[in-house]
């Protein structure tokens, strides 16, 4: 009988081993441990045993199915495990294929800069004003201290459209047309589109983009316009960003000047970019002509104010290392898609 | 303004590097664009004494000669014929660089050593303009005004050794046109109190008998007419100095006549003119209108039409110069000019500069006095120019001089509110050291009055007096400050709006294009227009830069068609492109009324008809607009009158749809089928729904059916849409539609539709009766309009 069963364990030991699907372990363990199976048909057999054997044969025989039962789950273990990396190395698939193409569209580059522009400005507590492209020669010029037959007329050359209205120069008269309709403490930029009858080259556009931007509240000073200025340029091009104004003249600001930011690629030491100078002309401003303020209808001895230009064209050709003004305007994608 | 170095030095010496000055000038105002340093090619070229000369042993047309150049003596082989022992000569010696970059080597000629070269003027830059006494092409032989020293680098002892400083001036500066204006720039820059130049005062007259006789005949548009007499002149180059500095000035020296006027204006910043009297008939100076039909030959050789807008320097009877911009050919200084007339007037700045622009011809005169000279200046630069024809001994000086005066002499005063200013600028200067500044660029103070130097137009304000005192502290040294205050800085409804729906565009793939707001007037036609579309009538330019840009786009199509020609032309096989464009309506206003488009468009694979009108419809849908409406419409000539619809949404039209007309695809030379949608930005915004409120996730099952339809070919399924959803009652919760099928087993003129429904209560879970119930009701409306059930 112990001959029997120890037999039984080791001829099912080898069955197991053999086994290489589940059906066939199934089988196995029809076969040994089932109803009719091998180690039954034994055990039926214990009765024909002694009193004193029967313990112990007993306690063999439930050591023997023990073991029987525990080769059998290590083998389905074994087996199960297999059988995931059979088919994981069939699901395999080459990750370097490219996937599936869901383009997003493209924001226009001038459009990127333009809110970051905003964006920088809004934090700084302004809003944004609007005004017509068609405007009216008194807004462009004269409410600009720019009479008639100013030298002034001769640098920006004009569109017109009838003797008094003409294609917007540039969006400073948005600030005449806020300072109508708004009360200071007044604190706006006015991006939008200019006009100037310059043929098209790879720097002039009859049609391009200025930001504005407008100042008025008591107390105002020339201080406010650099302090204010140089967050700007820090914001848009790094803390370690330094700017210097130059004297220079604008009928509507007066003192104006120029600005420059320090080069942002070789931060002042001069490169290519800079043209040498490490210094890049970037905004043109001052403070608001006492003149201009009173005719937009704000007192210049209560109030006073700054006021800045930006030229979005100029700032987006930097940001991006752009080199022909056309391409902002022509449209090809595979310009438009790289932004 | 380009300003000799050695010209400044006589009013302005400075210490400090060239860089230094130029950064310094930059930074108060007077910006340098280039710094100019004259001979900087040369090199290695020096002053040689020609020894002897004898004929090359194998050349008949070669000499060698041996000529001392300070350290030595070297052999230089020449093909010239005007030289001879004792001419000092430049010599460019071995390893020297000659004008344009030319290398200097030394080696054999014909067997001979040859150990450099002679130089004609051309190989130092220069011509016979600079040393008139040289001939052109030979070799240039130094003559007594130049440093005959052997070895002496050759750019010291002929002067070619100035500096040019070239500073853009702005236009309300044309005192800084002047080697004076930059001298006090330069003076006010370095903290130095600047010193106007005296000059000798010459009696004025009314008139000089018999010789000179000067009428103003328009006061609005000549202020000064001063006119001098010079006798017995000796036309003939003026000395090196002064040729010197017209040449670093950028002025071509002519004779000493001509030099001096140009002199005069460079120095003073006040154009002068030189006539022969013997062209001035009657010896009269009439500053008059032209007369319609006049014309005068200008100096340049052209024949000018005159008009009485002009105005002209005219003698008894004709014009002889345009006043301010040009002198006539026949009455300019010539070789056997005897006596000279000087004129130093002062125009009207406006007159001059149309005159100029009218002519085409703008000239170092007419830039100067279209930004408003001062008449003050005239006499003083007229007591100049008579100065240097003594100095230079080019005639005999008639004492007195004609000065005719249109203008009043006003002293011109400003309040000196140095407070003010402080608070302005944001500094804190005392009221001493303000006065300082003020006074160091020669402003006098009178108590609490400041009076402004009749040369400073451009000073009408506090604020302009605020302005020289910042920019002569130095912007550098204003503080910075931080704006400070509650401000509240956000996009307005209108923005935050065009911003929602730029980004969903770009989420659902177009890309977002800008293009110009003027178009050709012919883009109509090429989309297709009726003639009398209102989309015709457009704000026109007066002055467009050509046709393509002659008109304001009253509809964004034209523009957008030409986006997807050149994306199409360059081989973009796939477009989607979108731009929120702004369009330009005639009104009974002086403006026109500005409104903006949304259009989007694409071709190409997977962007057809069917995907756009999805991209459409999430479009709106993701910008509030709940319930919209697709309306078969043929209105429309630029879309394909099969393939068009109008977009509506609460009885109003947004926009439209579509496929672009097959004819209006071949005129745009695109190679594939156009879908694009058109909406109106303001239609849009203004029924907008944008408020969302949470409703409960439902709590009862729904029943589906389907309901497949056979109707005529030609009825819309928004037609059917709204029959099933009025007959179906409040428990329909979803209709759509899921197959078309025309073909086999439907009659020709037939089409079958179908339907997937979806019916839910919110109160109670439905039961099959229910859903029965509501698909009769449906079946029986749709029987009467002749759509019935598939078998």
């Amino acid at each position: 009988m112990r001959e029997q069963l120890l037999k039984v364990k080791t001829q099912a030991g080898e069955a197991l081993a053999a086994v290489l699907n589940s059906q066939d372990l199934e089988a196995v363990r029809i076969k040994y441990l089932g109803k009719k199976g091998e180690l039954t048909a034994l055990l039926k057999q214990m009765g024909t045993l002694s009193a004193e054997e029967r313990p112990a044969m007993g306690q063999l025989a439930n050591e023997v199915r023990t073991q029987i039962e525990s080769m059998l789950s290590q083998r389905l273990k074994a087996l199960k495990e297999s059988d995931t990396a059979a088919k994981l190395e069939k699901e395999r698939l080459d990750v370097t294929v490219p996937g599936k193409k869901h383009s997003l569209g493209s924001k226009h580059p001038l459009t990127i800069v333009l809110e970051e522009v905003e964006e920088i400005f809004m934090g700084l507590g302004f809003s944004i004003a609007e005004g017509p492209e068609v405007e009216l020669d008194y807004y462009n010029f004269e409410a600009l201290n720019i009479p008639k037959n100013h030298p002034a007329r001769d640098t920006q050359d004009t569109f017109y459209i009838s003797e008094n209205t003409l294609l917007r120069t540039q969006t400073s008269p948005v600030q005449i047309r806020v300072m109508e309709t708004q009360k200071p403490p007044i604190r706006v930029i006015a991006p939008g589109r200019v006009y100037r009858s310059d043929a098209v080259d790879a720097t002039h556009s009859p049609l391009f983009h200025q930001i504005e931007g407008l100042v008025v509240d008591k107390g105002i000073t020339m201080g406010h316009l650099k302090g204010c200025l140089e967050a700007f340029a820090k914001r848009l091009y790094g803390e370690d960003t330094r700017i210097r104004l130059r004297p220079h003249h604008f009928p509507f600001t007066e003192p104006s000047c120029e600005i420059d930011v320090s080069c942002f690629r070789c931060h002042g030491s001069g490169c290519p970019m800079c043209k040498g100078e490490g210094w890049i002309e970037i905004l043109g401003g001052g403070m608001v002509h006492p003149k201009v303020l009173k005719t937009g209808g704000i007192d210049p001895e209560v109030y006073s104010g700054f006021a800045f230009g930006v030229g979005l064209e100029r700032l987006t050709m930097f940001r991006f290392n752009i080199d022909d003004l056309r391409l902002f305007f022509e449209n090809d994608l595979r310009f438009l898609t790289q932004f | 303004m380009k300003l000799s170095k050695k010209w400044l030095k006589n009013y302005f010496d400075f210490e400090m590097s060239d860089k230094e000055f130029a950064d310094a000038m930059t930074l108060s105002g007077s910006k340098v664009e280039a710094l100019a340093y004259e001979g900087e090619g040369l090199k290695n070229i020096v002053v040689g004494e020609i020894i002897d000369i004898k004929k090359h042993e194998n050349a008949d047309k070669l000499s060698v000669c041996k000529v001392n150049v300070g350290d030595g003596e070297i052999a230089v082989v020449t093909g010239a014929q005007n030289i001879k022992a004792g001419d000092f000569v430049p010599v460019a010696k071995d390893g020297a660089t000659v004008h344009g970059g030319k290398q200097i080597i030394k080696g054999e000629l014909r067997g001979v050593l040859s150990e450099g070269m002679l130089c004609s003027l051309a190989e130092l830059g220069l011509t016979v303009n600079d040393f008139p006494y040289a001939i052109e092409d030979g070799i240039f032989i130094l003559g007594d005004d130049c440093e005959k020293v052997p070895g002496k680098d050759i750019r010291e002892a002929i002067g070619l050794n100035d500096l040019t400083v070239e500073f853009e001036i702005t236009s309300n500066r044309p005192d800084c046109l002047s080697v004076i204006g930059l001298a006090r720039e330069a003076a006010g820059s370095f903290g130095k109190k600047f010193t106007d130049p005296e000059h000798k005062e010459f009696e004025t007259v009314k008139s000089l008998e018999n010789l000179l006789d000067v009428e103003i005949h328009d006061s609005s548009k000549c202020y000064r007419y001063v006119g001098a007499v010079v006798k017995d002149v000796k036309i003939g180059p003026s000395p090196r100095w002064m040729r010197e500095r017209l040449r670093a000035s950028g002025v071509r020296p002519i004779n000493n006549i001509v030099d001096i006027t140009n002199y005069v204006m460079l120095e003073l910043g006040q154009p002068m003119h030189a006539f022969d009297i013997r062209y001035l008939k009657g010896n009269k100076v009439n500053v008059r209108r032209a007369v319609a039909g006049e014309t005068i030959v200008t100096l340049d050789g052209l024949e000018r039409m005159l008009n009485p807008d002009m105005l002209v320097i005219a003698d008894a009877e004709t014009p002889v110069a345009v006043a301010g911009v040009m002198g006539g050919e026949y009455s300019g200084v010539m070789d056997d000019t005897e006596t000279v007339v000087f004129e130093s007037a002062c125009f009207n700045g406006a007159s001059v500069r149309s005159t100029a622009k009218e002519l085409g011809m703008r000239t170092e005169s007419s830039a100067r006095f279209e930004k408003e000279l001062d008449p003050n200046g005239c006499l003083k630069s007229m007591a100049f120019a008579l100065e240097l024809v003594e100095k230079l001994g080019a005639g005999k000086v008639i004492e007195q001089v004609v000065d005719c005066k249109a203008f009043d002499e006003v002293k011109r005063t400003l309040e000196f509110d140095w407070e003010w200013i402080n608070g302005f600028i944001g500094i804190d200067l005392s009221r001493e050291e303000q006065m300082n500044i003020l006074e160091n660029i020669g402003f006098i103070f009178e108590g609490d009055k400041v009076i402004i130097p009749s040369f400073r137009k451009d000073i009408e304000h506090k604020a302009d007096l605020a302005e020289e005192i910042a920019r002569f502290y130095g912007y550098e040294n204003i503080p910075n400050v931080a704006l400070t205050g509650v401000a509240d800085g956000k996009l307005s409804e209108k923005q935050a709006y065009e911003k929602l729906i730029s980004n969903t565009l770009l989420s659902l793939g177009y890309s977002e294009i800008q293009t110009y707001s003027f178009i050709n007037e012919k883009a109509y036609d090429k989309i297709g227009l009726e003639d009398n579309s209102k989309l015709r009538n457009c704000v026109r330019l007066l002055n467009p830069l050509s046709e393509d840009t002659a008109v304001m786009r009253t509809t964004p199509l034209p523009s957008m068609l030409d986006a997807l020609t050149l994306n199409f032309s360059r081989r973009n096989l796939i477009a989607k492109l979108f731009e929120l464009a702004t369009v330009y309506k005639p009104t009974n206003e002086p403006l026109p009324f500005e409104s903006q488009k949304v259009i989007l468009a694409g071709y190409g694979a997977e962007n057809d008809f069917w995907a756009v009108k999805g991209d459409v419809e999430e479009l709106l849908k993701k910008v509030g607009i709940m319930d919209f409406r697709f309306e078969t419409t043929e209105d429309l000539p630029y879309l394909h009158p099969g393939r068009a619809a109008k977009i509506m949404a609460y009885g109003n039209t947004l926009g439209f749809f579509g496929e672009i007309h097959p004819s209006v695809q071949e005129r745009y030379d695109i190679g594939m089928r156009i879908t694009l949608a058109q909406l109106d930005f303001n239609s849009l915004i203004g029924i907008k729904n944008l408020k969302r409120n949470y409703s409960p996730l439902p709590k009862f099952p729904a029943i589906e059916r389907d309901l497949a339809l056979v109707c005529d070919k030609k009825l819309a399924v928004q037609t059917i849409k709204d029959l099933i959803t009025t007959a179906a009652g409040e428990l329909l919760e979803k209709l759509e539609l899921f197959d078309i099928y025309e073909g086999a087993q439907i009659a020709q003129d037939k089409k079958s539709v179908a339907f997937n429904l979806v019916f839910r209560s919110h109160i109670r879970t439905l039961n099959d009766k229910d859903a029965d119930s509501a698909m009769q009701s449906i079946i029986e409306t749709l029987k009467t309009k002749d759509i019935s059930l598939r078998d």
